[in-house]
């Protein structure tokens, strides 16, 4: 099979050791270039990412030569095909370094992954008069399986506040996570990294105070596992979801891992083929974890495609990925900062804030922001970012907000900030 | 870009036609755009027959596109019968846009469309079908 690959050796003097544009060869997509004629310039890799061409080689190669279905078939073929899925599922555990691939589930995304959680775990955990603690920066995906859940079971879903520059506010989180008449909060469901803000929560402190108040915790790892080191053993956490797509693989392909115990007595969430032992008339017994969680013919090729992701990323290293994209971070929140007109959300601290920049600009609505953008070959998104309490939280409608990934360069933050200089333009605001 | 965000529109957007909230009104409605989350209110005073619109005013954030589209649609909304509102082309307010509407962007233009819809049959409509290019977010 013919893989390309331009990783380069990690080279002193540069953040990261790699450089955007050299890696962008690895990306067919930006062969392309816009209508309007300029280059791809790909800043919404925290909506979804391109993929590398070794991830579609690896996908048609395994659809052309080593496709059949998966955990079934006594002959070869299916063998071969079932070697390759169940390898992307060590190859995510390494990734997550979970103590055992029996950890991993593969659902389709993080959003499925917590409304697995939620549906299976929350139903039997869950009961009247319980809290469960989310907070307001998170995804749409990590609230509203929780609203549904308590609604039906008659709990209460609490919120921790966030400050004016988007970190969560500590002595609320500890007022949340006390005890309220005897009784310990059930979950603490956050975000590693908020896809609004850019925000990058302490998981490893906020689940010490959860598991000290007595709460299980989940992280919703989809806006970190594919930018930074997740290490769900460092985290110490009970739950933690992911998406592919948004780490260079595939879509329809994402993971729940969570503890073995806790995987051992949650009932199955979909139920079918697959995930039983024996089936009678009468009932079924569930097949050992994480098959019992996964009913029906998986996303094979999917699977193997984030295996082959996963590999890619691990070459060049989570943590040269997370110098990079801190490197342009900081470079594009100093440019973007000294226009006039700009405001921008989160935490100033690069520290503290991932690679994904929400701006505002006076005057200019973001979708018109997006539009102009559009127009110079700039990819970003506008709108609410599927967390409408954060946009609350500020008293906005929208943002718009560019994200970068490996394949990203100072050029990019360039056309980046001249984008909204042109936006200003052409509405006549800024100076 | 310039054909996108030409003066015109800028104008509308910088100094809306009939912006505000009519107190009293026979009618009102509001409604959101999905994918970005704008809301946009309208607000209708009926003639003496109740049958014709006598004065209108909309009220929202938004895009250049949708406050251009909703300034426009509403200056030429005074005297029609709501008959005649009900049976408003969509295309028609996009052809006075007079500007080429990417397909992310046609639910912004036609958000003040669909308000004055549901204003006028008392509940939400469905997105014309000149929107649904693209879904909503």
């Amino acid at each position: 099979m013919a893989v390309q690959q331009a990783i380069p050796r990690a080279r002193r003097g540069i953040p990261g050791g790699f450089s955007g544009s050299a890696l962008r060869a690895d990306f067919p997509v930006f062969e392309r270039q816009t209508r309007t004629g300029k280059r791809l310039v790909y800043l919404d890799a925290a909506a979804s990412s391109p993929k590398p061409r070794v991830v579609i080689d690896t996908m048609s190669d395994a659809y052309a030569h080593h496709y059949a279905n998966v955990h079934r078939g006594i002959y070869e073929l299916s063998e071969d095909a079932t070697a390759r899925f169940e390898a992307a599922r060590r190859k995510l555990a390494g990734f997550i370094n979970a103590p055992t691939e029996r950890e991993c589930v593969f659902v389709r995304n993080a959003t499925e992954a917590i409304n697995l959680v939620a549906y299976s775990w929350g139903r039997t955990n869950v009961g009247t008069g319980d809290r469960v603690i989310t907070t307001q920066l998170e995804h749409h995906a990590n609230i509203v399986p929780w609203q549904q859940l308590c609604a039906e079971v008659g709990a209460t879903l609490e919120y921790v506040a966030i400050t004016d520059d988007g970190r969560l506010n500590a002595d609320d989180l500890a007022a949340k996570l006390e005890p309220r008449d005897g009784r310990s909060p059930r979950l603490l469901a956050i975000a590693h990294v908020s896809n609004a803000l850019g925000t990058i929560n302490d998981v490893a402190e906020i689940t010490r105070l959860g598991h000290e108040a007595g709460a299980l915790v989940l992280v919703d790892a989809a806006q970190s596992a594919p930018h930074m080191p997740v290490d769900v053993q460092a985290f110490d956490c009970d739950f933690l979801a992911l998406s592919g797509h948004k780490m260079l693989g595939p879509s329809g392909i994402g993971a729940l891992w969570a503890r073995r115990e806790l995987l051992e007595e949650m009932p199955p969430f979909m139920t079918g083929g697959s995930m039983i032992i024996r089936v009678t008339l009468d009932g079924a017994e569930w097949n050992e974890v994480p098959y019992k969680f996964e009913a029906g013919t998986p996303a094979i090729v999917e699977a193997i495609g984030l295996g082959a992701a996963i590999d890619y990323l691990t070459e060049i290293g989570m943590d040269r990925v997370r110098e990079h994209e801190k490197f342009l971070f900081e470079h594009a929140w100093t440019a973007l900062s000294e226009i006039s007109g700009v405001r921008l959300l989160g935490p100033a601290e690069s520290e503290l804030h991932a690679g994904v920049i929400s701006i505002l600009l006076d005057g200019v609505h973001p979708h018109d922001v997006a539009t102009i953008f559009d127009h110079e070959g700039v990819a970003v998104r506008a709108g609410h970012h599927c967390a409408m309490p954060v946009m609350l939280r500020y008293d906005i409608p929208a943002t718009t907000r560019a994200s970068f990934y490996v394949y990203n360069d100072l050029d990019d933050v360039e056309a980046l900030t001249s984008a909204v200089r042109t936006a200003q333009q052409i509405f006549g605001t800024g100076n | 870009m310039d054909n996108l965000y030409r003066d015109f529109i800028l104008e509308h957007y910088r100094a809306p036609h009939n912006k505000g909230y009519l107190d009293p009104h026979d009618l009102h409605f509001a409604d959101s755009n999905p994918t970005c989350g704008d809301e946009m209110s309208m607000t209708i005073q009926l003639d003496e027959s109740k049958g014709r619109i006598a004065d209108v005013a909309f009220d929202g954030r938004g895009c250049a596109i949708s406050q251009a589209s909703a300034s426009i649609l509403t200056d030429e909304l005074r005297g029609k019968s709501l008959e005649e509102i009900k049976a408003m082309d969509p295309k028609e307010l996009l052809d006075e846009l007079g500007v080429p509407i990417g397909p992310a962007r046609l639910k912004c233009a036609l958000l003040s469309y669909k308000v004055l819809q549901g204003a006028v049959r008392g509940s939400e409509v469905a997105w014309p079908k000149e929107a649904e290019a693209v879904a909503g977010a």
